[in-house]
């Protein structure tokens, strides 16, 4: 297999709900509204189901012209090898400039997940990185594909997050946004983080994703993959960087992922969802979130908040 | 832990089954819960979530965790966690800004805006009730409708919310009263009467133990009307967006190549199809829409909620910010209305001040002409007054720099709302709702003058200008504007000083010195400066005007160039030390109030034509450098 975006999975494509449509034009309209009042926005794209879905109205938004920003990746270098080999076809295909950027001095300084530890790892190779590409290519928007329904403090912010200079969120004193009226002004230095899809949940971007056949990685389908259980989750050893513990045994399981980051920080679930159809089927049944398979997340009280708040997404 | 369950509660829902059909395909509902601190509407979200089984393993846990934490509720889980997210909200117990939340029943989807009950949040709460069709108004059944009970109502009666629902909370604290029940909603609707408010159902609930919320509680069992869930999933509310004319904001013009121009927007209101005549709003021109466009290839039309591209059969200059509507049911275009105006920032509303406003597509400076009142949110009375102050609701006359194509916000509001910034910290600083149109601009044809400007300029010799003197009392404006006049009519150039103490003589005789007064005061010298600009005259005008909205006001009204900002930077100490007029010596004994520099704000200017810092060959040496700015910017030869 070398196109890994092939959409082959499932052919049949359905008319779209009208909730679906309702979801759509809301997004293409925040899309359209940042590209006519910024002078220099990018989309953020995490390679995820979230950026494929965002990726997808950009070009809907501007058809039959092209979008008129870039992508922009923050590679942490830990990523799964498919999700890069993915990244990759998909520029290609769809002839959209993609930058990647990774931060230079995190390299230099060797941190990773594995000994350096999930919080350092995520300050210095995400936060800090994305703040050193805004600031590098002096972007003045950025679009994020984050959902309210991902997580609490997402539930409560913005549609356009402002950011002060340094990229700060001040969660307690959020730009009031009546309506569709965004205030999309800021003074030098200021950014704007913006959201279109906030009001989508998982559901949502599955059932779209099938309804208007968006490729996604394979990663998130089920197949035989060698997995090690590490604290109780299942985690994919995705190249020898990442040491075997003692005792730790690698095993092929039947696994696929719900939401996909850095390899060590993800855990896999046990799934025989190998088509789309399956994976909503199987959503709908699961007693955990989305989230709880993101390491990240976890690792301290109100973590996503002082992260935003940091200058994450 | 657990939450705890109303006794014998019949179940209402399967969770993955009831989520297995939930979402897609329903009619979506938007609804707010708002009222007053501590009513429980975050609890009762929460309840919502956890009853409709949306909660997953992993987030009670969480829960759980959080409840041992930040709880407010004892052994038991408090649901209002779910909702309260951010780390300030969890310490003080209280909600800060609105969470969205969606949820699902077999019947009906759901989003749902949690906002903030604190008086200090109220414009988060607007933010929430802004896109709502419902409200949930929750009332503590031990309370009773409160100030804030009101405030919200109105809020959400002045933002177009026609379903109400009264959910008198924490009737397991009034012993399931129905006497209570009933003389809450009795009181409730004597005030909401005036709200005009299409439906309004009431219903005894405990959002803490689910009573009425999803399953319906036996411990109050003299109550026959529906529970909150059915309630909700029962509203009819049909916007009838699409049977209204159409309105198009042009939100994108399109043209990736010389062979395509499309116009990009999302269809506003009503249904638009190829071969539709259409007019731009404002400048009155007309075409034929051609195609619509899509990348799921050409529709046949688009309905109200569609985000589309439109090519129109002939070349018309459109822009950004224009309406497209049906020639024979266009929106108002005016340049000056009426309107509700909910402020949203501590620095109070100033008429006469310059903003920046956003409406639909467009954004256009404007000023706010008069308040003719605010509102009492208890009694609904109007009381005249001279600003806003944060939160304040008031009606208002707007002014906008060029002529807007709208409708009433009642009608329709995507073209009836807008917004007010700031035009220097660009923070949101007014939420508005057009009542009507006030004049015609294409009503008003400036009469056509057979000499003008440029005319005057070639009789003079020189060019007309704005010096604007800006600085503290004592500074020394008027005393360096004197000299540069003085050398300038020695050159005959035609001159003329307006100077702060003169016209508050005269012109401004019915100002004083608070903050909406000083905007006034300098909103008129500027109208009278630009009549001499007009005139060809060099007009030096010599005034405090401490804000940089004010000067920045009168920078627009004149062309480019025309506009001399000259800083005279005297430090306040040297101006104290001068104090010519012993003003100084009187504000500091608290004999004169709001003045600038001491109880009173000075905002320097930011880019200033000029700076003049006080020089040791005095004012004429200032002066001197005056003149040659007035040659390096080719004023004067
Ligand atoms: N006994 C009882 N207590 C309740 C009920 N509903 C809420 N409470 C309690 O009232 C307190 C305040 O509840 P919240 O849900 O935070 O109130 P709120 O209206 O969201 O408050 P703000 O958002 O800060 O305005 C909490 O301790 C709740 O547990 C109820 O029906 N019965
Ligand atoms: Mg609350």
């Amino acid at each position: 297999m070398n196109d890994t975006t092939a959409s082959a999975r499932d052919t049949r494509r359905a008319p779209l709900s009208p909730h679906l449509r309702r979801l759509e034009s809301e997004s293409i309209g925040i899309i359209r509204e940042v590209a006519a009042e910024f002078r220099n926005p990018v989309m953020l794209y995490s390679i995820g189901k979230d950026s494929g879905v965002m990726l997808h109205l950009a070009l809907k938004a501007f058809y039959p012209g092209k979008p008129p920003f870039p992508l922009l990746h923050i590679d942490t270098t830990w990523k799964f090898r498919e999700m890069i080999r993915f990244r990759d076809q998909i520029a290609a295909r769809y002839g959209v400039q993609l930058l990647v950027h990774t931060n230079p001095e995190g390299l230099a300084r060797g941190i990773n997940p594995i000994s350096s530890g999930s919080k350092l790892h995520t300050q210095v190779m995400k936060t800090e990185a994305l703040k050193q590409a805004l600031d590098k290519w002096q972007f003045d928007a950025a679009f994020g594909g984050a959902r309210r329904d991902e997580e609490q403090s997402r539930a409560k912010e913005r549609i356009f997050s402002f950011r002060s200079p340094g990229h700060v969120w001040d969660p307690r004193n959020q730009r009031p946004e009546l309506w569709n009226l965004y205030n999309t002004r800021i003074n030098a230095g200021e950014t704007i983080r913006v959201f279109p899809l906030s009001n989508w949940t998982e559901l949502d971007v599955w059932q779209y994703t099938r309804a208007e056949g968006i490729p996604v990685v394979p990663l998130y389908f089920a197949a035989p993959r060698p997995v090690i259980e590490r604290d109780g989750q299942l985690i994919m050893r995705d190249d020898e960087r990442m040491p075997l513990k003692p005792g730790e045994r690698e095993q092929v399981r039947m696994v696929r992922f719900r939401s996909l980051g850095c390899y060590p920080l993800t855990a896999a679930i046990d799934s025989r969802a190998t088509t789309l159809d399956a994976i909503i089927e199987e959503m709908l049944l699961m007693r955990t979130s989305e989230r709880s398979g993101r390491l990240i997340d976890v690792d301290e009280a109100a973590s996503m908040e002082k992260k935003k708040r940091d200058g994450y997404f | 832990m657990h939450a705890p369950r109303p006794q014998g509660a019949q179940s209402g829902l399967a969770g993955a089954d009831a989520a297995l059909e939930s979402g897609a395909g329903k009619a979506l509902l938007r609804f707010l819960t708002c009222g007053s601190v501590d009513d429980g509407k975050s609890t009762l979200i929460g309840r919502l979530l956890y009853d409709t089984q949306l909660i997953h393993e992993d987030q009670l846990s969480a829960l759980e965790r959080d409840s041992r934490r930040h709880g407010t509720t004892g052994e038991e889980l408090d649901l209002a966690l779910l909702v309260d997210g951010l780390q300030a909200e969890r310490e003080q117990g209280i909600t800060i800004d609105v969470a969205y939340r969606f949820f699902a029943t077999p019947r009906r989807a759901f989003i749902v805006a949690d906002t903030p009950g604190h008086e200090q949040y109220t414009r988060n709460m607007a933010t929430g009730a802004s896109n709502c069709q419902a409200a949930v108004i929750l009332i503590d059944a031990r309370k009773g409708v409160l100030t804030q009970t009101r405030r919200h109502s109105y809020i959400c009666a002045l933002l177009g919310i026609k379903h109400v629902v009264l959910a008198v909370n924490k009737i397991d604290l009034v012993e399931f009263s129905a006497a209570r029940f009933q003389q809450i909603v009795a009181d409730y609707l004597g005030f909401a009467a005036a709200l005009k408010f299409t439906s309004i159902a009431s219903i005894p609930l405990s959002a803490r133990y689910g009573d009425n919320v999803v399953h319906r509680s036996q411990r109050i069992g003299w109550y026959e009307g529906p529970t909150l869930i059915e309630q909700l999933e029962r509203l009819d509310v049909l916007e009838g967006l699409e049977e209204k004319p159409l309105r198009f904001p042009v939100q994108w013009v399109n043209r990736p190549n010389a062979d395509f121009r499309g116009f990009s927007g999302t269809v506003a209101s009503g249904v638009v199809r190829p071969g539709d005549p259409v007019v731009v709003a404002v400048s009155g021109r007309e075409s034929k829409v051609q195609r619509i466009v899509s990348a799921d290839g050409d529709l046949p039309e688009a309905r109200a909620g569609d985000a589309v591209t439109l090519t129109l059969a002939d070349e018309v200059d459109i822009a950004r910010g224009d309406v497209l509507a049906h020639a024979h049911a266009r929106p108002e275009v005016v340049d000056q209305f009426a309107a509700q105006v909910l402020w949203m920032v501590e620095e109070p509303m100033l008429p006469g001040r310059s903003y920046l406003l956003r409406i639909g597509t467009r954004y256009v400076p404007a000023r706010v002409t008069s308040l003719k009142h605010k509102v009492d949110v208890n009694t609904l009375e109007h009381i005249a007054a001279k600003t806003l102050g944060l939160n304040e609701i008031g009606f208002c006359n707007l002014v906008t720099a060029s002529p807007v194509a709208l409708d009433a916000y009642e009608e329709n509001r995507a073209t009836g709302a807008f917004v007010l910034i700031d035009r220097f910290t660009n923070a949101t600083v007014g939420a508005g709702m057009i009542s009507f149109g006030l004049r015609r601009a294409t009503n008003i044809h400036r009469q056509a003058l057979l000499i003008d400007k440029s005319a005057r300029v070639r009789l003079n010799g020189h060019r007309p200008a704005v010096l604007w003197f800006t600085g503290l009392s004592g500074s020394g404006k008027s005393t360096i504007a004197n000299i540069v006049e003085r050398e300038l009519h020695a050159q005959g150039a035609h001159t003329y000083m307006l100077d702060g103490d003169n016209v508050r003589q005269g012109l401004n005789r019915d100002l004083g010195f608070t903050d909406a007064d000083r905007v006034e005061n300098i909103r008129r010298v500027g109208e009278v400066a630009k009549l001499f600009v007009d005139a060809g005259v060099i007009v030096l005008c010599s005034f405090i005007s401490p804000f940089r909205a004010e000067r920045n006001m009168v920078r627009e009204l004149v062309d480019a160039g025309e506009f001399i900002e000259i800083f005279v930077d005297t430090p306040l100490e040297e101006c104290r030390r001068r104090d010519p007029k012993g003003l100084y010596a009187r504000a500091l004994a608290g004999k004169i109030r709001n003045f600038t520099g001491i109880d009173s704000p000075y905002e320097p200017p930011e880019n200033p034509e000029l700076v003049l810092v006080p020089s040791p060959l005095g004012a004429e040496e200032q002066a001197r450098r005056v003149l040659e700015q007035l040659k390096v910017r080719r004023i004067i030869v």
